[in-house]
């Protein structure tokens, strides 16, 4: 049966390349939101905080399992990979850590807690958020530049972390757009209109540096025939901005007509940046060092994985977007009962 | 200090911290599942107003569960890459089914358990709260599995010094297994059994006599009792089963030097790792030997048989091992006397009246009890496994990643103050919480802002 689609030292890695690569992607996008939410908590009012905390609340624990996921197949299908990556990682990754623990505490903790601490842990709840998305942003650079820490990659790794952020900010905006009426809508509107300049730079920064950084990048993506392979990426990036750009210049509209329209042209230039670099990488985990090929487990190892898999993500879709369905809406108040 | 050291402080601090809240979690889930029912059946209010109290403790709890959980996940790629490359197509496995059918589950439910009261039909709240109680069992049951088999490995061979899997079946049903999990599904029932009854007495002491704490009290007390000699009968068939895989460990619990027959059961002694032998020793006559063989002549192992002809030591440090293993004991014996009277005494008398001052005080003050237990068990386990990682297989040592020493410092430092501040706000919380609710304020009750309001009381909605 491991043979029945060629060589299985082959095509399983490549499936559990696949799929990591569509959790990080989602990932991205839906703990990309909350944790935009939480960045753009200083320019909210307070009751609007409430608002704003209301709409992500039953989908952020969710969300965030897509990074367990991530990170489990990393460590299952590329076992070598996982530890080189993390430990030359080692304290972005502490940094995002303990600011998920403050973010996903702050929660909880400023319903809870009394009253006159409530504004303690709002400030736990953006601090945290920001934490967490700088040091993605960081990695996401050092990654970049191969996982080398000279000055000039910190400081490149410096930008992608401040652009990453602004770029959660804006799917934030985007998602509160879509769930929320009234004057905060008008202000998510605004965010949006600034956040969307995370996203475009941060484009540009990344599609300017990986080949410059690697010989191998430049040729794939320069090279004659490949080029036209990569033509499809930019000039669907470029039709999305315009879009976008046209959509948030006119909403809200009416019957709050196109109210998600921002959200999902998000989520479009994500998944196309994202594809962006998948191809650029391909077939490194670790960037010019270790082939998804040479860090893969034991197919036995996989298989058994692989089926749990094949089984279980449908199902995972479907409640995940019963979820969704459940509390689709205008955000209203959070109540436990 | 080196890096080795280090991590495995980070790492003992990191899953002390993380287990905290899933002892709490898994119990609860069915605790409240039970109040929906109950609720269901009878109509009565207590239940619901239990279950609105509880599910507050419940939302904190797996907040902090969850984080911190996280944290663990990366922590094998941070501080053990050797685990992993060595293990890896063991560990792997074991650790994807606990995302895809325990993780997923919860976390995709339990927006609609919190949450969704007013916005699905009664049963399907219902069912979202079996879900995810029966997620966070399952995850339980899958880390459970991945640990027991670090300490009783099955079904593999290696293969240049990587393991490959032989026999799944084997893996997931290894020697220790059904034994822990046994033993820590019982201790998170015990956790929870003793928070509730202590908060609950809390609320009494402060004199809120609503029929929500009665009950409460009433349902956390009995739960003890009924546990409780379960997982001391549990812990016995469990220390049974070590005995015969890693002796050494229970050497080091019962503070055994030499192997040998008539050993004493010892109540008190500082074991001296460096004289290799025991200060201040006060023990009943035979009572090691009898525990463990049934019979005064039975032979139990002592820790000088694990040291190499060249002197390399090759069991666990017995002072740790032997103390951690008491506090486990002790508490187990503490919930038994406390339980136990605390049902005759309302049984005997009119119910929750029949109970003087001093079992409500003691209960408030035990309310944290399963905590401590189950650190001491865990500490027991864990530090009784070294010098191994996966016993026999891969050191601790040999796992550890070559991250510079001062590096795991810094984060050891700034996790230990996150985590002693959260430790802080989340009891600190969860006696406002009480606090409050002894007031006749129904927790959860926050200041009303206007449309929001009117939108969310639409029946129906
Ligand atoms: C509420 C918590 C709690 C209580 C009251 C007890 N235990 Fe326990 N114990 C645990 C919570 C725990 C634990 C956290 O669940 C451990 C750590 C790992 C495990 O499987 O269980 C553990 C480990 C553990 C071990 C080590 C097993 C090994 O080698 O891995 C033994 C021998 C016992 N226990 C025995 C007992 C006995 C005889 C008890 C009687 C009073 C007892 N435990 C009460
Ligand atoms: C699958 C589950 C688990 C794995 C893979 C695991 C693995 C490890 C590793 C890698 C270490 C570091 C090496 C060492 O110093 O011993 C360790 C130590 C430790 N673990 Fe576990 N562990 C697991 C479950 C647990 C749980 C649930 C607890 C509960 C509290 C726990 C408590 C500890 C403690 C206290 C230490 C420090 C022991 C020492 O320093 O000697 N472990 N474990
Ligand atoms: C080294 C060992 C461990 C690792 C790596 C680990 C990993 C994790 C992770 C990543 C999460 C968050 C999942 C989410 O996003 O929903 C989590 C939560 C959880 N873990 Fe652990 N875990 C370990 C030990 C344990 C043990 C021993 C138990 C139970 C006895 C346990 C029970 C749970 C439960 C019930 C949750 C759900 C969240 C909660 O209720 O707090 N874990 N764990």
């Amino acid at each position: 049966m491991l043979t029945l689609f060629g060589d299985p030292a082959v095509w399983l890695p490549f499936t559990f390349a696949a799929l990591m690569g569509l959790s990080i992607l989602i990932y991205v996008v839906l703990d990309g939101f909350d944790l935009g939410v939480g960045l753009l908590f200083p320019f909210a009012e307070a009751a609007e905080r409430d608002r704003m905390v209301a709409s992500i609340g039953p989908f952020w624990d969710a969300n965030e399992t897509w990074l367990v996921m991530a990170i489990g197949i990393l460590l299952v299908a590329f076992p070598a990979a996982h530890g080189a990556i993390l430990t030359a990682l080692y304290l972005p990754v502490a940094v995002m850590l303990i600011g998920l623990i403050l973010r996903g505490v702050a929660f909880e903790f400023r319903a809870k807690a009394p009253r006159d601490h409530k504004r303690a842990w709002d400030l736990a709840f953006f601090a945290g958020s920001a934490m967490t998305a700088l040091a993605q942003g960081f990695m996401l650079g050092l990654y970049i530049m191969g996982l080398e820490a000279t000055p000039a990659h910190l400081g490149f790794a410096v930008l992608t972390a401040v652009f990453l952020a602004v770029g959660y900010s804006f799917i934030g905006a985007a998602w509160l757009i879509g769930k929320t009426e009234g004057v905060l809508q008008l202000k998510a509107v605004d965010w949006a209109r600034g956040g969307i300049w995370g996203v475009v730079l941060g484009m540009a920064a990344i599609s300017a540096a990986s080949p410059l950084v690697s010989g191998r990048i430049w040729n794939k993506w320069f090279g004659w025939p490949e080029t036209l392979w990569l033509a499809p990426l930019p000039v669907l990036s470029a039709l999305l901005l315009g879009l976008l750009w046209r959509t948030l210049r006119r909403l809200p509209l009416p019957g709050d007509r196109g109210a998600w329209a921002p959200f999902a042209l998000g989520t479009g230039l994500f998944a196309l940046a994202f594809l962006g670099l998948a191809y650029s990488f391909y077939p490194f985990v670790v960037p010019e060092r270790m082939t998804i090929y040479e860090a893969a487990s034991a197919p036995e190892s996989l298989i058994i994985v692989l089926a749990g898999v094949c089984v279980v993500l449908p199902v995972i879709v479907a409640y995940s977007a019963l979820a969704y369905v459940v509390f689709r809406g205008k955000a209203g108040e959070l109540r436990y009962d | 200090m080196d890096t080795l050291l280090l991590s495995r402080i980070q790492f003992g601090a990191n899953i002390s911290f993380h287990i905290l809240f899933p002892t709490i979690t898994v119990a609860l889930g069915w605790v409240l599942l039970f109040f929906k029912l109950r609720y269901n059946a009878t109509g009565e209010e207590r239940w619901m107003a239990a279950y609105r109290f509880w599910v507050k403790v419940f939302a904190l709890s797996f907040a902090l569960g969850v984080v911190s959980g996280i944290t663990m996940s990366f922590q094998f790629g941070t501080n053990w890459p050797g685990f992993m490359e060595r293990v890896g197509n063991i560990a792997g496995p074991l650790l994807a089914y606990e995302v895809l059918t325990a993780f997923f589950l919860e976390a995709a439910f339990l927006g609609i358990m919190l949450f969704g009261f007013r916005r699905v039909p009664g049963w399907l709240h219902t069912l979202a709260t079996f879900l995810v109680a029966f997620g966070t069992t399952m995850s339980a049951f899958w880390i459970l599995v991945l640990n027991s088999w670090m300490h009783t490995p099955a079904g593999f061979e290696l293969r240049d010094g990587v393991a490959h899997a032989t026999d799944w079946w084997a893996i997931v049903f290894n020697p220790s297994m059904p034994y822990r999990l046994a033993h820590m599904l019982l201790a998170s029932g015990l956790t929870v059994a003793f928070l509730i009854a202590g908060l609950s007495a809390f609320r009494w002491l402060r004199s809120d006599r609503s029929e929500e704490v009665r009950t409460t009290l009433r349902v956390g007390a009995v739960m003890g009792a009924v546990l409780i000699p379960l997982q001391i009968l549990m812990g016995d068939l469990h220390g049974h089963n070590t005995l015969h895989h890693q002796p050494a460990k229970v050497a080091a619990m019962e503070g055994n030097w030499q192997t040998g027959p008539n050993v004493p059961l010892l109540l008190f002694a500082v074991p001296d790792a460096q004289a290799r032998m025991n200060h201040f020793e006060i023990g009943i006559p035979n009572g090691a030997s009898l525990i463990l063989k049934w019979s005064p002549e039975g032979v139990v192992p002592g820790l000088d048989d694990f040291v190499a002809e060249d002197g390399t030591v090759l069991h666990p440090p017995p002072f740790a091992l032997f103390w951690s293993f008491r506090v486990m004991v002790g508490m187990g014996l503490l919930m038994l006397a406390l339980s136990w009277s605390a049902v005759w005494l309302m049984r005997r008398g009119r119910g929750v009246e029949g109970l003087p001052r001093p079992w409500l005080w003691a209960f408030s003050g035990m309310a944290f009890s399963g905590w401590i237990a189950t650190l001491a068990g865990w500490y027991t386990t864990e530090i009784g496994r070294q010098p191994w990682l996966v016993q026999g297989v891969l050191t601790t040592a040999e796992a550890v990643a070559p991250v510079p020493a001062p590096m795991v410092l810094t984060t050891l430092v700034a996790y230990l103050a996150v985590y002693v501040a959260l430790i802080l706000a989340y009891v600190g919380v969860l006696t406002y919480l009480a606090a409050r609710a002894a007031r006749g304020e129904r927790p959860g009750d926050r200041p009303r802002w206007g449309a929001a309001e009117v939108h969310v009381l639409q029946p129906g909605e």
